[in-house]
Protein backbone atom coordinates (compact mmCIF):
# COMPACT_ATOMS: atom_id res chain seq x y z
CA UNK A 1 0.00 0.00 0.00
CA UNK A 2 2.80 2.32 0.83
CA UNK A 3 3.57 4.52 -2.06
CA UNK A 4 6.96 5.90 -2.38
CA UNK A 5 6.97 9.10 -4.24
CA UNK A 6 10.02 9.41 -6.16
CA UNK A 7 11.17 12.88 -6.71
CA UNK A 8 12.80 12.99 -10.00
CA UNK A 9 15.92 14.90 -9.88
CA UNK A 10 16.07 17.33 -12.69
CA UNK A 11 19.32 17.85 -14.18
CA UNK A 12 20.00 21.41 -14.88
CA UNK A 13 22.99 22.98 -16.31
CA UNK A 14 25.04 19.92 -16.03
CA UNK A 15 24.94 20.07 -12.24
CA UNK A 16 24.66 16.66 -10.87
CA UNK A 17 22.36 16.32 -7.93
CA UNK A 18 22.15 13.26 -5.84
CA UNK A 19 18.83 11.53 -6.39
CA UNK A 20 16.49 12.35 -3.54
CA UNK A 21 13.89 9.93 -2.35
CA UNK A 22 11.02 11.22 -0.34
CA UNK A 23 10.50 8.99 2.66
CA UNK A 24 6.85 9.93 3.09
CA UNK A 25 4.46 7.04 3.24
CA UNK A 26 0.83 7.56 2.46
CA UNK A 27 -0.82 6.84 5.79
CA UNK A 28 -4.41 7.63 4.88
CA UNK A 29 -5.58 4.03 4.46
CA UNK A 30 -4.04 3.06 7.76
CA UNK A 31 -5.71 5.97 9.52
CA UNK A 32 -8.99 5.01 7.92
CA UNK A 33 -8.65 1.50 9.18
CA UNK A 34 -7.77 2.67 12.67
CA UNK A 35 -10.75 4.99 12.73
CA UNK A 36 -12.95 2.11 11.77
CA UNK A 37 -11.54 -0.17 14.42
CA UNK A 38 -11.81 2.46 17.14
CA UNK A 39 -15.42 3.06 16.25
CA UNK A 40 -16.06 -0.66 16.31
CA UNK A 41 -14.51 -1.14 19.73
CA UNK A 42 -16.18 1.94 21.15
CA UNK A 43 -19.59 0.74 20.12
CA UNK A 44 -19.22 -2.84 21.25
CA UNK A 45 -17.56 -2.16 24.58
CA UNK A 46 -19.65 -2.64 27.69
CA UNK A 47 -18.09 -0.24 30.12
CA UNK A 48 -20.38 -0.34 33.09
CA UNK A 49 -20.50 -3.88 34.31
CA UNK A 50 -23.95 -4.82 35.49
CA UNK A 51 -24.33 -4.85 39.25
CA UNK A 52 -26.52 -7.09 41.28
CA UNK A 53 -28.29 -6.93 44.58
CA UNK A 54 -28.57 -10.16 46.40
CA UNK A 55 -31.72 -11.22 48.12
CA UNK A 56 -32.34 -14.43 49.93
CA UNK A 57 -35.86 -15.66 50.23
CA UNK A 58 -37.09 -17.86 53.05
CA UNK A 59 -37.06 -21.48 52.05
CA UNK A 60 -40.31 -22.89 50.86
CA UNK A 61 -41.23 -26.20 52.35
CA UNK A 62 -44.64 -27.56 51.62
CA UNK A 63 -44.29 -30.59 53.83
CA UNK A 64 -44.11 -28.83 57.14
CA UNK A 65 -47.03 -27.04 58.66
CA UNK A 66 -46.57 -23.37 58.08
CA UNK A 67 -46.53 -21.15 61.06
CA UNK A 68 -45.66 -17.54 60.70
CA UNK A 69 -42.56 -16.70 62.70
CA UNK A 70 -43.46 -14.69 65.75
CA UNK A 71 -42.09 -11.20 65.67
CA UNK A 72 -42.75 -8.31 67.98
CA UNK A 73 -45.61 -6.23 66.65
CA UNK A 74 -44.16 -2.98 67.95
CA UNK A 75 -41.03 -3.48 65.86
CA UNK A 76 -42.88 -4.38 62.70
CA UNK A 77 -43.35 -1.98 59.84
CA UNK A 78 -45.36 -3.24 56.90
CA UNK A 79 -44.66 -1.63 53.56
CA UNK A 80 -47.29 -2.17 50.92
CA UNK A 81 -46.20 -1.60 47.35
CA UNK A 82 -48.87 -1.00 44.76
CA UNK A 83 -49.23 0.12 41.15
CA UNK A 84 -48.73 3.65 39.82
CA UNK A 85 -45.69 4.03 42.09
CA UNK A 86 -47.90 4.17 45.13
CA UNK A 87 -46.54 3.00 48.44
CA UNK A 88 -48.14 2.67 51.86
CA UNK A 89 -46.99 1.66 55.28
CA UNK A 90 -48.48 0.80 58.61
CA UNK A 91 -47.09 -0.27 61.95
CA UNK A 92 -47.90 -3.44 63.79
CA UNK A 93 -50.19 -6.12 62.46
CA UNK A 94 -53.36 -6.10 60.44
CA UNK A 95 -55.67 -8.62 62.03
CA UNK A 96 -59.34 -8.88 61.10
CA UNK A 97 -60.13 -9.39 64.77
CA UNK A 98 -58.41 -6.22 65.89
CA UNK A 99 -59.05 -2.62 64.96
CA UNK A 100 -57.25 -1.81 61.74
CA UNK A 101 -53.93 0.01 61.93
CA UNK A 102 -53.72 3.33 60.21
CA UNK A 103 -52.44 3.09 56.65
CA UNK A 104 -50.16 5.92 55.63
CA UNK A 105 -49.65 6.75 51.99
CA UNK A 106 -46.22 8.01 51.00
CA UNK A 107 -43.81 8.03 48.07
CA UNK A 108 -40.33 6.93 47.04
CA UNK A 109 -38.72 10.34 47.44
CA UNK A 110 -36.23 11.42 50.08
CA UNK A 111 -38.92 12.89 52.26
CA UNK A 112 -41.21 9.97 51.78
CA UNK A 113 -40.52 6.48 52.89
CA UNK A 114 -36.85 7.16 53.60
CA UNK A 115 -37.60 9.75 56.25
CA UNK A 116 -39.78 7.32 58.13
CA UNK A 117 -37.28 4.49 57.81
CA UNK A 118 -34.39 6.63 58.96
CA UNK A 119 -36.30 7.85 61.93
CA UNK A 120 -37.15 4.35 63.02
CA UNK A 121 -33.72 3.00 62.25
CA UNK A 122 -31.80 5.98 63.62
CA UNK A 123 -29.48 4.17 66.02
CA UNK A 124 -28.27 1.56 63.56
CA UNK A 125 -27.93 4.06 60.74
CA UNK A 126 -25.92 6.41 62.92
CA UNK A 127 -23.56 3.68 64.09
CA UNK A 128 -22.93 2.43 60.57
CA UNK A 129 -22.57 5.97 59.22
CA UNK A 130 -19.99 6.87 61.87
CA UNK A 131 -18.00 3.75 61.17
CA UNK A 132 -17.98 4.49 57.46
CA UNK A 133 -16.91 8.09 58.13
CA UNK A 134 -14.04 6.86 60.26
CA UNK A 135 -12.88 4.57 57.48
CA UNK A 136 -13.06 7.26 54.79
CA UNK A 137 -11.20 9.70 57.03
CA UNK A 138 -8.57 7.11 57.70
CA UNK A 139 -9.04 7.04 61.47
CA UNK A 140 -9.68 3.38 61.26
CA UNK A 141 -8.17 1.09 58.67
CA UNK A 142 -10.38 -1.78 57.66
CA UNK A 143 -10.40 -3.99 54.64
CA UNK A 144 -13.60 -4.26 52.65
CA UNK A 145 -14.49 -7.64 54.06
CA UNK A 146 -13.73 -6.51 57.60
CA UNK A 147 -15.91 -3.46 57.08
CA UNK A 148 -18.84 -5.53 55.88
CA UNK A 149 -18.40 -7.80 58.87
CA UNK A 150 -18.32 -4.87 61.26
CA UNK A 151 -21.45 -3.39 59.68
CA UNK A 152 -23.18 -6.72 60.01
CA UNK A 153 -22.24 -6.85 63.68
CA UNK A 154 -23.47 -3.32 64.26
CA UNK A 155 -26.78 -4.12 62.62
CA UNK A 156 -27.22 -7.03 65.00
CA UNK A 157 -26.12 -5.47 68.23
CA UNK A 158 -26.73 -1.73 68.26
CA UNK A 159 -30.47 -1.52 68.58
CA UNK A 160 -32.49 -4.36 70.10
CA UNK A 161 -35.61 -2.54 69.01
CA UNK A 162 -34.54 -1.99 65.42
CA UNK A 163 -37.47 -2.21 63.02
CA UNK A 164 -38.42 -5.35 61.18
CA UNK A 165 -39.70 -4.49 57.75
CA UNK A 166 -42.11 -6.64 55.83
CA UNK A 167 -42.31 -5.75 52.16
CA UNK A 168 -45.51 -6.76 50.46
CA UNK A 169 -46.27 -6.04 46.86
CA UNK A 170 -49.60 -6.51 45.15
CA UNK A 171 -50.26 -7.56 41.57
CA UNK A 172 -50.27 -4.06 40.20
CA UNK A 173 -46.75 -3.27 41.38
CA UNK A 174 -43.93 -3.06 38.91
CA UNK A 175 -40.62 -4.84 39.27
CA UNK A 176 -38.93 -1.47 39.58
CA UNK A 177 -40.93 -0.72 42.70
CA UNK A 178 -39.65 -3.87 44.38
CA UNK A 179 -36.05 -3.07 43.51
CA UNK A 180 -36.51 0.50 44.70
CA UNK A 181 -37.85 -0.49 48.06
CA UNK A 182 -35.20 -3.15 48.64
CA UNK A 183 -32.66 -0.55 47.66
CA UNK A 184 -34.15 1.81 50.20
CA UNK A 185 -33.48 -0.84 52.85
CA UNK A 186 -29.84 -0.87 51.81
CA UNK A 187 -29.64 2.93 51.87
CA UNK A 188 -31.15 3.12 55.35
CA UNK A 189 -29.08 0.15 56.56
CA UNK A 190 -32.13 -1.73 57.75
CA UNK A 191 -30.99 -4.98 59.32
CA UNK A 192 -34.15 -7.06 59.13
CA UNK A 193 -36.40 -7.10 56.14
CA UNK A 194 -38.21 -9.69 54.12
CA UNK A 195 -40.30 -9.84 50.98
CA UNK A 196 -43.51 -11.64 51.86
CA UNK A 197 -46.89 -12.28 50.30
CA UNK A 198 -49.63 -9.72 50.65
CA UNK A 199 -52.79 -10.72 52.47
CA UNK A 200 -56.35 -10.14 51.29
CA UNK A 201 -56.98 -7.80 54.16
CA UNK A 202 -54.04 -5.66 53.14
CA UNK A 203 -55.27 -5.53 49.57
CA UNK A 204 -58.57 -4.29 50.92
CA UNK A 205 -56.76 -1.73 53.01
CA UNK A 206 -55.09 -0.34 49.90
CA UNK A 207 -58.40 -0.26 48.09
CA UNK A 208 -59.95 1.41 51.10
CA UNK A 209 -62.64 -1.21 51.53
CA UNK A 210 -61.29 -2.97 54.59
CA UNK A 211 -63.71 -3.42 57.43
CA UNK A 212 -62.37 -3.57 60.93
CA UNK A 213 -63.37 -5.66 63.91
CA UNK A 214 -66.60 -7.39 63.03
CA UNK A 215 -68.90 -6.72 65.99
CA UNK A 216 -70.18 -9.80 67.63
CA UNK B 1 -0.88 13.85 10.69
CA UNK B 2 1.59 11.86 12.77
CA UNK B 3 0.25 13.06 16.15
CA UNK B 4 -3.24 12.15 15.07
CA UNK B 5 -2.14 8.70 14.04
CA UNK B 6 -0.34 8.33 17.34
CA UNK B 7 -3.48 9.27 19.20
CA UNK B 8 -5.55 6.86 17.16
CA UNK B 9 -3.13 4.07 17.83
CA UNK B 10 -3.28 4.81 21.53
CA UNK B 11 -7.05 4.88 21.60
CA UNK B 12 -7.26 1.72 19.58
CA UNK B 13 -4.92 -0.10 21.94
CA UNK B 14 -6.91 1.15 24.92
CA UNK B 15 -10.22 -0.01 23.56
CA UNK B 16 -8.82 -3.33 22.44
CA UNK B 17 -7.45 -4.04 25.88
CA UNK B 18 -10.42 -2.86 27.92
CA UNK B 19 -13.12 -4.34 25.76
CA UNK B 20 -15.44 -6.91 27.16
CA UNK B 21 -18.03 -7.58 24.57
CA UNK B 22 -21.59 -6.82 25.34
CA UNK B 23 -23.45 -10.10 25.19
CA UNK B 24 -26.26 -10.27 22.73
CA UNK B 25 -29.53 -10.89 24.44
CA UNK B 26 -32.85 -12.08 23.16
CA UNK B 27 -34.59 -9.02 24.49
CA UNK B 28 -33.60 -5.50 25.43
CA UNK B 29 -33.86 -5.19 29.19
CA UNK B 30 -33.71 -1.82 30.86
CA UNK B 31 -32.69 -2.74 34.39
CA UNK B 32 -33.69 -0.65 37.39
CA UNK B 33 -30.98 1.11 39.37
CA UNK B 34 -29.76 0.48 42.87
CA UNK B 35 -26.86 1.42 45.11
CA UNK B 36 -25.50 -2.10 45.14
CA UNK B 37 -21.87 -2.26 44.09
CA UNK B 38 -21.60 -5.98 43.93
CA UNK B 39 -20.67 -7.06 40.44
CA UNK B 40 -23.17 -9.36 38.85
CA UNK B 41 -21.81 -12.87 38.36
CA UNK B 42 -20.64 -13.43 34.81
CA UNK B 43 -19.66 -17.05 34.66
CA UNK B 44 -21.45 -20.13 35.86
CA UNK B 45 -24.75 -18.36 36.04
CA UNK B 46 -28.34 -18.97 35.05
CA UNK B 47 -29.88 -15.71 33.89
CA UNK B 48 -33.60 -15.27 33.65
CA UNK B 49 -34.60 -12.24 31.68
CA UNK B 50 -37.99 -10.68 32.12
CA UNK B 51 -38.85 -8.29 29.34
CA UNK B 52 -41.03 -5.19 29.33
CA UNK B 53 -43.96 -7.17 28.02
CA UNK B 54 -43.54 -9.83 30.74
CA UNK B 55 -42.06 -12.40 28.43
CA UNK B 56 -39.53 -14.68 30.07
CA UNK B 57 -36.21 -15.59 28.51
CA UNK B 58 -33.48 -17.85 29.70
CA UNK B 59 -29.75 -17.93 29.37
CA UNK B 60 -27.29 -20.31 30.93
CA UNK B 61 -23.68 -21.09 30.21
CA UNK B 62 -21.63 -24.21 30.01
CA UNK B 63 -20.46 -23.88 33.59
CA UNK B 64 -17.03 -23.59 35.13
CA UNK B 65 -15.72 -26.53 33.19
CA UNK B 66 -16.83 -25.64 29.70
CA UNK B 67 -15.84 -29.04 28.36
CA UNK B 68 -18.84 -30.53 30.14
CA UNK B 69 -21.11 -28.73 27.68
CA UNK B 70 -23.97 -28.30 30.08
CA UNK B 71 -26.12 -26.57 27.50
CA UNK B 72 -25.91 -29.61 25.26
CA UNK B 73 -26.83 -32.00 28.04
CA UNK B 74 -29.75 -29.87 29.15
CA UNK B 75 -31.09 -29.64 25.64
CA UNK B 76 -30.86 -33.43 25.34
CA UNK B 77 -32.94 -33.77 28.48
CA UNK B 78 -35.49 -31.29 27.19
CA UNK B 79 -35.64 -33.17 23.88
CA UNK B 80 -36.34 -36.38 25.77
CA UNK B 81 -39.11 -34.71 27.70
CA UNK B 82 -40.87 -33.32 24.65
CA UNK B 83 -40.09 -36.20 22.26
CA UNK B 84 -37.91 -34.08 20.04
CA UNK B 85 -34.90 -35.14 18.09
CA UNK B 86 -31.85 -32.98 17.67
CA UNK B 87 -28.89 -33.79 15.49
CA UNK B 88 -25.37 -33.48 16.85
CA UNK B 89 -24.87 -30.36 14.82
CA UNK B 90 -27.98 -28.76 16.24
CA UNK B 91 -26.90 -29.60 19.78
CA UNK B 92 -23.51 -28.07 19.14
CA UNK B 93 -25.00 -24.92 17.66
CA UNK B 94 -27.26 -24.54 20.66
CA UNK B 95 -24.36 -24.88 23.08
CA UNK B 96 -22.57 -21.91 21.56
CA UNK B 97 -25.53 -19.55 21.57
CA UNK B 98 -26.85 -17.47 24.43
CA UNK B 99 -30.31 -16.42 25.56
CA UNK B 100 -33.50 -17.73 24.08
CA UNK B 101 -37.18 -17.72 24.84
CA UNK B 102 -39.58 -19.99 22.99
CA UNK B 103 -41.68 -23.08 23.57
CA UNK B 104 -39.65 -26.28 23.28
CA UNK B 105 -41.28 -27.37 20.03
CA UNK B 106 -40.00 -24.23 18.30
CA UNK B 107 -36.41 -24.78 19.37
CA UNK B 108 -35.45 -26.84 16.35
CA UNK B 109 -36.71 -24.28 13.90
CA UNK B 110 -34.94 -21.57 15.86
CA UNK B 111 -31.61 -23.37 15.80
CA UNK B 112 -31.90 -24.01 12.08
CA UNK B 113 -32.62 -20.43 11.18
CA UNK B 114 -29.39 -18.97 9.94
CA UNK B 115 -30.41 -15.34 9.72
CA UNK B 116 -30.31 -13.57 13.06
CA UNK B 117 -33.10 -11.19 12.05
CA UNK B 118 -35.38 -14.10 11.29
CA UNK B 119 -34.37 -15.77 14.53
CA UNK B 120 -35.71 -12.88 16.56
CA UNK B 121 -39.22 -13.75 15.47
CA UNK B 122 -39.03 -16.94 17.49
CA UNK B 123 -38.49 -15.10 20.75
CA UNK B 124 -41.98 -15.18 22.15
CA UNK B 125 -41.03 -16.12 25.69
CA UNK B 126 -40.83 -19.41 27.55
CA UNK B 127 -44.22 -20.66 28.75
CA UNK B 128 -44.45 -20.42 32.52
CA UNK B 129 -48.10 -21.07 33.31
CA UNK B 130 -48.90 -23.97 35.57
CA UNK B 131 -50.36 -26.14 32.78
CA UNK B 132 -47.26 -25.92 30.63
CA UNK B 133 -44.44 -24.85 32.90
CA UNK B 134 -41.46 -25.21 30.62
CA UNK B 135 -39.31 -22.75 32.54
CA UNK B 136 -39.59 -25.02 35.55
CA UNK B 137 -38.30 -27.95 33.49
CA UNK B 138 -35.42 -25.95 32.09
CA UNK B 139 -34.38 -24.73 35.52
CA UNK B 140 -34.67 -28.21 36.98
CA UNK B 141 -32.51 -29.79 34.27
CA UNK B 142 -29.91 -27.04 34.50
CA UNK B 143 -29.80 -27.40 38.28
CA UNK B 144 -29.35 -31.13 37.96
CA UNK B 145 -26.45 -30.64 35.56
CA UNK B 146 -24.90 -27.70 37.32
CA UNK B 147 -26.06 -27.46 40.93
CA UNK B 148 -23.64 -24.69 41.86
CA UNK B 149 -24.69 -22.14 39.29
CA UNK B 150 -25.73 -18.73 40.55
CA UNK B 151 -29.11 -17.43 39.56
CA UNK B 152 -29.56 -13.92 38.30
CA UNK B 153 -32.87 -12.30 37.52
CA UNK B 154 -32.60 -9.51 35.03
CA UNK B 155 -35.92 -7.81 34.94
CA UNK B 156 -37.03 -4.74 33.08
CA UNK B 157 -38.10 -1.75 35.18
CA UNK B 158 -41.52 -1.93 33.62
CA UNK B 159 -42.03 -5.65 34.05
CA UNK B 160 -44.84 -6.61 36.37
CA UNK B 161 -43.92 -7.67 39.87
CA UNK B 162 -46.37 -10.52 39.41
CA UNK B 163 -44.27 -12.06 36.64
CA UNK B 164 -41.04 -11.69 38.57
CA UNK B 165 -42.68 -13.17 41.64
CA UNK B 166 -43.88 -16.09 39.54
CA UNK B 167 -40.34 -16.64 38.27
CA UNK B 168 -39.05 -16.51 41.84
CA UNK B 169 -41.64 -19.06 42.89
CA UNK B 170 -40.55 -21.39 40.10
CA UNK B 171 -36.95 -20.97 41.20
CA UNK B 172 -37.82 -21.62 44.80
CA UNK B 173 -39.60 -24.79 43.78
CA UNK B 174 -36.22 -25.83 42.44
CA UNK B 175 -34.51 -24.99 45.72
CA UNK B 176 -33.00 -21.74 44.60
CA UNK B 177 -33.39 -19.30 47.45
CA UNK B 178 -30.70 -16.80 46.64
CA UNK B 179 -31.15 -14.48 43.70
CA UNK B 180 -29.07 -11.78 42.18
CA UNK B 181 -31.27 -9.01 40.91
CA UNK B 182 -29.32 -7.35 38.15
CA UNK B 183 -29.34 -3.58 38.43
CA UNK B 184 -27.51 -0.49 37.29
CA UNK B 185 -25.36 1.35 39.75
CA UNK B 186 -26.72 4.68 40.89
CA UNK B 187 -25.17 6.29 43.94
CA UNK B 188 -27.48 7.57 46.58
CA UNK B 189 -26.87 8.33 50.19
CA UNK B 190 -29.11 9.12 53.10
CA UNK B 191 -28.32 11.71 55.73
CA UNK B 192 -29.64 12.02 59.20
CA UNK B 193 -31.20 15.30 60.10
CA UNK B 194 -29.98 16.34 63.48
Amino acid sequence: MAEIIQAEGKQKGGKKKAKKFSTHIDMTPMVDLMCLLITFFMLTTAFSKPKAMEITMPEKDDNTVKEAPKIAADRTINILVSGNDKIYYYFGVADPKLPLPQLVSTNYSKDGIRKMLLQRNKLVFKAVYELKQKVTKGEEVLSDTALTRRIKELKKTVDPKAPIILIKADEKAKYKNLVDIIDEMAICTVANYAVVDISDLEKQMIAGTAVSAPAK
Amino acid sequence: MTPMVDLFALLLTFFMLTTSFRPTEAVVVDTPSSISEKVSPEKDVITILVGKDDKVFLNFDNGKDTSKLIRKEVLKKIAEQFNLKFTDKELKTFSTWASFGMPADKLKAWINTADSKDREKFNVGIPTDSTDNQLNLWVRFIRLQNPNADVAIKGDSDADFKTVKHVMDILQDNKVNKFNLTTNLMKDEAKLEE
